[in-house]
């Protein structure tokens, strides 16, 4: 005969409920206050688990993404060429862009003949994958590992981040030229 | 009656006004200090050093709120509700000894704002009207949920009221008195009336917990049956009030707990210290003593508070009326018993 319902366990954790009447000392619940007690006032003299957060802040994961950057080359030229992988990879559809064709002079802005007019980023929307980043073939858009995440606002406007907040900073890209000529 | 007598209990009753204050105000902050350290947290801190100026800050938030009040039909029982709850709290530390007695400017002065005779009954009569406080709070508020969480801590109070007084009739049959002062210094020389009465002292605790609606017997606010209790409608300092009170009686049934079991200012070795050191030092020494005692009691309620979860409500009636009332009376019996075979 095989096991019955009543004998089948799955997880293997399975427990007989006891209904057994309480002695007399259990009934009195003095006890087991007093334990409980004695588990809380040891909690009292533990290590606290609070990190004091603008002091001091949590290290970050290795593998942690922060806010998306559009970056640009040793000579300060965007490396977006407004391909669009990365709004395909996105599975949160959180990119929108717009190609245009560079000018003549404009060769010192923009790496390619095409770059993204404009270049949005729904930060409501993105989930921080990373799938843009690994979509990219010109090494455009990267997510930093700067702490700075998306802030707070109660305009949802304000949550779709332009080139204006996305392009790394000309500064930026100098002090990396210089960087990689020193080295 | 002289002018000396009247300024001197005077700056007594001053001082203990104060120090009452200060202790609630305290308290608040130890309460948020305690529940943070049982938690395995540090609780505030930004306020002053180690969040010492909370209370400050909790207060000046509360009188800069926003005052609202429910379209009742009776406004002047709502602001009513909070000054008694208010008031009957500071009221009952008048008859509390702090001390001994102080030699100051050769005059003996008693550490007590009035000693009668029958101090414990004042501290009963006085601690049943804070159920009006907390019945005329939620009755005037218009709301259904605070007037069930009124009536919830007004029977809740009424029947630990019951236990509480038999538990102290046990005691006073032994001491034979109803002066605070004279149960004070009746256990001078480690004479605790806690040793002697042991089953009295865990019934009075139980319902001191059950008095000042104190978890595990919080039944009067209920979050989740009664969106606060008594106090939903009351917002800004009114319900601070509220909420402070409770505070008040907590230090004020600490002292109690104190005085009245642990031998109030006695501590081991007062008379030779009074024979040896001088009466000043060893008196003060005595208010050290018995602020520690109090001390310890409110950090005990803190420490009771974050460890047992709320009692249901029926549990609670049960325990008041099936338990404790028939123990408080056998504890009577014995008591009565023992007082016979031994003297």
């Amino acid at each position: 005969m095989s096991a019955s319902i009543q004998s089948i366990s799955l997880s293997g954790r399975k427990k007989q409920v006891s209904n057994k009447e309480m002695t007399f000392w259990e009934r009195l619940y003095l006890i087991a206050i007093v334990k409980g007690l004695a588990i809380t006032i040891k909690h009292f003299f533990r290590k606290k688990a609070t990190i004091h957060y603008p002091e001091q802040t949590r290290e970050f994961s290795p593998v942690y993404r922060g806010q998306h950057m559009l970056k640009r080359d040793e000579l300060g030229r965007e490396n977006c060429t407004a391909c669009g992988l990365c709004a395909l990879a996105c599975p949160a559809e959180a990119i929108t862009m717009k190609a245009a064709e560079r000018k003549p002079g404009e060769e010192h802005l923009y790496r390619e003949e095409k770059y993204a007019e404009i270049y949005e980023i729904n930060m409501l929307r993105c989930i921080f994958c990373g799938l843009c980043e690994e979509a990219c073939p010109k090494d455009a858009i990267y997510l930093t590992i700067s702490k700075e995440l998306v802030p707070a606002s109660y305009d949802r406007e304000d949550f779709i981040f332009g080139k204006d907040r996305l392009v790394m900073p000309l500064e930026m890209a100098m002090k990396n030229a210089q960087l990689k000529n020193a080295n | 009656m002289d002018s000396a007598f009247i300024i001197e209990k005077s700056v007594l009753i001053v001082v203990v006004f104060a120090i009452t204050m200060i202790m609630a105000m305290y308290s608040t902050w130890a309460e948020r200090k305690v529940a943070a350290f049982l938690q395995d947290r540090v609780g505030p801190n930004r306020a002053g050093w180690g969040g010492l100026l909370q209370p400050l800050a909790d207060g000046m938030k509360l009188f800069a709120k926003e005052e609202f009040e429910p379209d009742t039909k009776n406004r002047f029982l709502f602001f009513v509700g909070p000054a008694i709850a208010m008031s009957t709290a500071l009221m009952t530390s008048a008859v509390i000894p702090w001390g001994d007695k102080l030699h100051i400017f050769g005059r003996d002065v008693v550490l007590q704002a009035t000693d009668i005779d029958g101090s414990l009954l004042y501290i009963f009569a006085i601690v049943s009207i804070g159920v009006y406080g907390i019945m005329i709070g939620g009755w005037a508020s218009n709301n259904k949920f605070s007037l069930m969480g009124a009536v919830r801590a007004a029977s809740q109070m009424v029947s630990y009221e019951v236990a509480m007084g038999l538990s102290v009739i046990a005691l006073i049959m032994m001491t034979g008195t109803l002066s605070l002062k004279e149960i004070s210094v009746q256990q001078a020389g480690m004479n605790w009336n806690v040793f002697y009465q042991p089953v009295g002292f865990l019934i009075f605790l139980i319902c001191a917990f059950a008095e000042t609606n104190r978890t595990p017997f919080d039944l009067a606010e209920c979050e989740s049956e009664l969106i606060g209790g008594y106090h939903t409608e009351y917002s800004s300092m009114k319900m601070g009030f509220y909420l402070f009170a409770e505070y008040a009686n907590m230090f004020i049934s600490s002292t109690i707990l104190a005085v009245l079991y642990f031998g109030g200012y006695n501590y081991p070795g007062m008379q030779w210290m009074v024979d040896n050191v001088g009466v000043n030092t060893a008196n003060i020494l005595g208010i050290g003593v018995l602020f520690i005692k109090i001390c310890f009691f409110i950090f005990f309620y803190m420490w009771v508070r974050w460890t047992i979860p709320r009692f249901r409500y029926d549990q609670l009636m049960n325990l008041g009326w099936k338990i404790l009332i028939p123990l408080s009376i056998i504890n009577i019996v014995i008591t009565g018993i023992c007082i016979l075979a031994f003297n």
